[in-house]
């Protein structure tokens, strides 16, 4: 184990992070606006990579596919909205669970249908391609750092947009006090409207993003699903900054977690099972993570809710 | 309707393998049926009963499962040794996390209890004794009292649909006698009840380590019906389709977890057959049940009769 190679897993902990809050972001929104549990957001990253590779293949540029991926993953996140989830919205959790889960189980196996079982593979752009020396002796791959900017600038886009502007601030109020905004005259329904939108799309910029570096398949959206709910959970329902700090938290020790553990194991134990209890334990840590988090501070680290 | 439907259908299940359905794929679908529908059951008292949706209630199947994978192991295979420890182990999982998670409502809950279902996942995966990720297949069904009658077909139905039964008519008690009430009057509004001087947490805690137990026998049994355990047993998809089977049936009775996962368990079957790629028939229709079958099929049959 050398700082290099510490460097690379850390620095793949954060583009993880920064994608993971690529999703959560849409995911706390909703969820802390509307009080709406979508567990269909994770099938907008899906939608996302697949729209993304397959108008990248069609139009031979990853550019123009990732240009032409974002309304197309808009689109469909409106198409959601006003089929399925519009109904829900005055409905208990429960049934949206219930709901969502069966787009799910029709977007999963529709990609399927469409695409076939097997991972499409989409080529990192020419622009990107390569290493690039961060210093003696630690190469990194530019596409994954392009990654790490894209999102970092999204972040910052997002939170100008939140924390400066007029509907930026309509959301924060809704996350705060939902029935008091509606009582003030604002339309929510289109508040919500444009909140899944602008969700459904940032999953979908993830998703696009996420296909060059992972397979692109179908149940991609349901392992990045339930790592997003950590997060959310984790930074506080409603909360885009606590979104954004627990995704990088999360990214780090999912990453770190999985990568070091069986390292570090071996300094007590013999090599075998500890490369088997290190990858349980790597696996396990965000969780026992969470459950500590929970256990101390039952809203999460920055509650967006009052009262 | 809805008073004498679950003695029609225990009836019909009864009778089941005398009505055309004794082959051998019917009689497995039957039994891996009510073995759910224990399960869900068990995952009913909590969500249903309590108002605590628990989305690791897989961990405590699989902990039951796992408990026989050992003793197996071990060569222990008498069911009046095996299923108690199965259970035991199932619930002193519950007691312990539920200890944490009760501490957290609503959302929080939800997530809590995915924690703890993940971590006993990745346990179960690492158990390279026992298959690690590629699981465990067993030397044999238990036996009871050293007679071999699991391994019959016909006797694991019985066994089965009498444990299915005694479970349901147990939980039907335990809701009605005094326990129950305050567990339901704390799902209600947990305020009123700590102004009347009951706190809410031990209640919801005993009724959090009754559902490990008995999930930890419907754990026993599907390990015994599969004859293979492995870590997918405890995945959290398997925790969503549990909660799927309670909330589609109703969470107005303890029944409806029964009629959901039998529903669930024959949807799936029948449309299986129809086209492979069936979940794209499957996810609309569960769609479509909650946006219009408002109180799961409990619900509709009772709608019906009034």
């Amino acid at each position: 184990m050398t700082v290099q190679l510490l460097l690379v897993q850390a620095l793949n902990g954060l583009q993880f992070g920064v994608l993971l809050f690529l999703v959560a972001a849409g995911l706390t929104l909703v969820f802390g606006v509307m009080d709406f549990i979508n567990l269909a957001h994770g099938v907008q990253y899906m939608l996302g990579a697949y729209l993304g590779a397959s108008l990248a293949a069609a139009t031979g540029s990853f550019w123009a596919g990732l240009l032409l991926a974002l309304p197309a993953a808009l689109a469909c996140g409106l198409a959601l909205e006003w089929l399925v989830f519009r109904h829900l919205y005055d409905r208990d959790h429960l049934s949206q669970v219930l709901a969502t889960f069966g787009v799910i189980l029709f977007l999963n196996e529709a990609v399927k249908v469409v695409w076939g079982n097997a991972p499409l593979q989409v080529p990192t752009p020419d622009l990107l391609q390569g290493g690039i020396a961060l210093m003696p002796g630690l190469q990194y791959p530019v596409y994954r750092l392009a990654i790490l900017l894209a999102g970092l600038a999204t972040a910052a886009l997002l939170w100008l947009v939140i924390e400066r502007t007029r509907v930026g601030a309509l959301v924060r109020a809704g996350a705060s006090n939902r029935p008091m905004l509606a009582a003030l005259g604002v339309d929510t329904g289109r508040l919500f409207m444009l909140v899944f939108g602008c969700g459904a799309m940032l999953a979908g910029f993830a998703g696009v993003m996420a296909a060059p570096i992972l397979s692109v398949e179908p149940g991609m959206g349901d392992t990045v699903l339930i790592l997003a709910f950590v997060v959310i959970v984790i930074g506080g329902i409603g909360s885009v900054r606590g979104a954004f700090l627990a995704a990088l938290l999360v990214g780090l020790i999912e990453t770190l977690g999985r990568s070091l553990m069986p390292d570090l194991l071996r300094l007590f134990m013999a090599a075998s099972p500890a490369r088997q209890t290190g990858a349980a334990l790597g696996s396990m840590l965000v969780y026992i993570a969470m459950a500590l988090i929970l256990a101390v501070r039952p809203r999460g680290l920055f509650p967006a809710r009052a009262g | 309707m809805a008073r004498v439907l679950p003695a029609l259908v225990f009836g019909l299940l009864a009778a089941a393998p005398f009505l055309g359905l004794g082959q051998g794929w019917a009689m497995t679908l039957l039994a891996r049926g009510m073995i759910l529908a224990i399960a869900a059951l068990s995952l009913w008292l909590p969500v249903g009963g309590a108002g605590l949706v628990s989305l690791g209630h897989a961990a405590m199947l699989g902990i039951g499962a796992y408990a026989v994978v050992v003793l197996d192991d071990a060569r222990v295979t008498e069911a009046l040794v095996v299923a108690p420890v199965a259970i035991a182990a199932a619930a002193l999982f519950a007691l312990a996390t539920g200890a944490v998670a009760i501490r957290t409502a609503g959302v929080q809950f939800i997530m809590i209890t995915l924690a703890f279902g993940q971590m006993a996942f990745f346990t179960a995966a690492s158990l390279s004794a026992y298959g690690g990720d590629d699981g465990y297949t067993l030397y044999g069904r238990s036996t009871v009292a050293g007679a071999r009658w699991m391994q019959d077909r016909l006797g694991f139905h019985y066994l089965c649909l009498g444990l299915l039964v005694v479970v349901f008519l147990g939980i039907r008690m335990l809701l009605a006698s005094r326990f129950g009430r305050v567990l339901r009057a704390a799902r209600e509004n947990p305020l009123r009840v700590e102004a009347v001087g009951l706190s809410p947490y031990p209640y919801r805690l005993v009724a959090y380590t009754i559902a490990g137990g008995i999930a930890g026998l419907a754990g026993f049994l599907l390990a015994n019906a599969a004859e293979f355990v492995a870590p997918s047993f405890l995945a959290w998809q398997r925790s969503g389709d549990l909660l799927f089977m309670v909330i589609l049936g109703g969470l107005g009775s303890p029944f409806g977890a029964v009629l959901g996962a039998l529903a669930i368990l024959a949807l799936e079957e029948w449309l299986g057959h129809l086209t492979p790629h069936w979940r794209i028939i499957f996810g609309p229709l569960l769609v479509l049940a909650v946006l219009y079958l408002r109180g799961g099929l409990v619900g509709l049959i009772g709608a019906r009769r009034g």
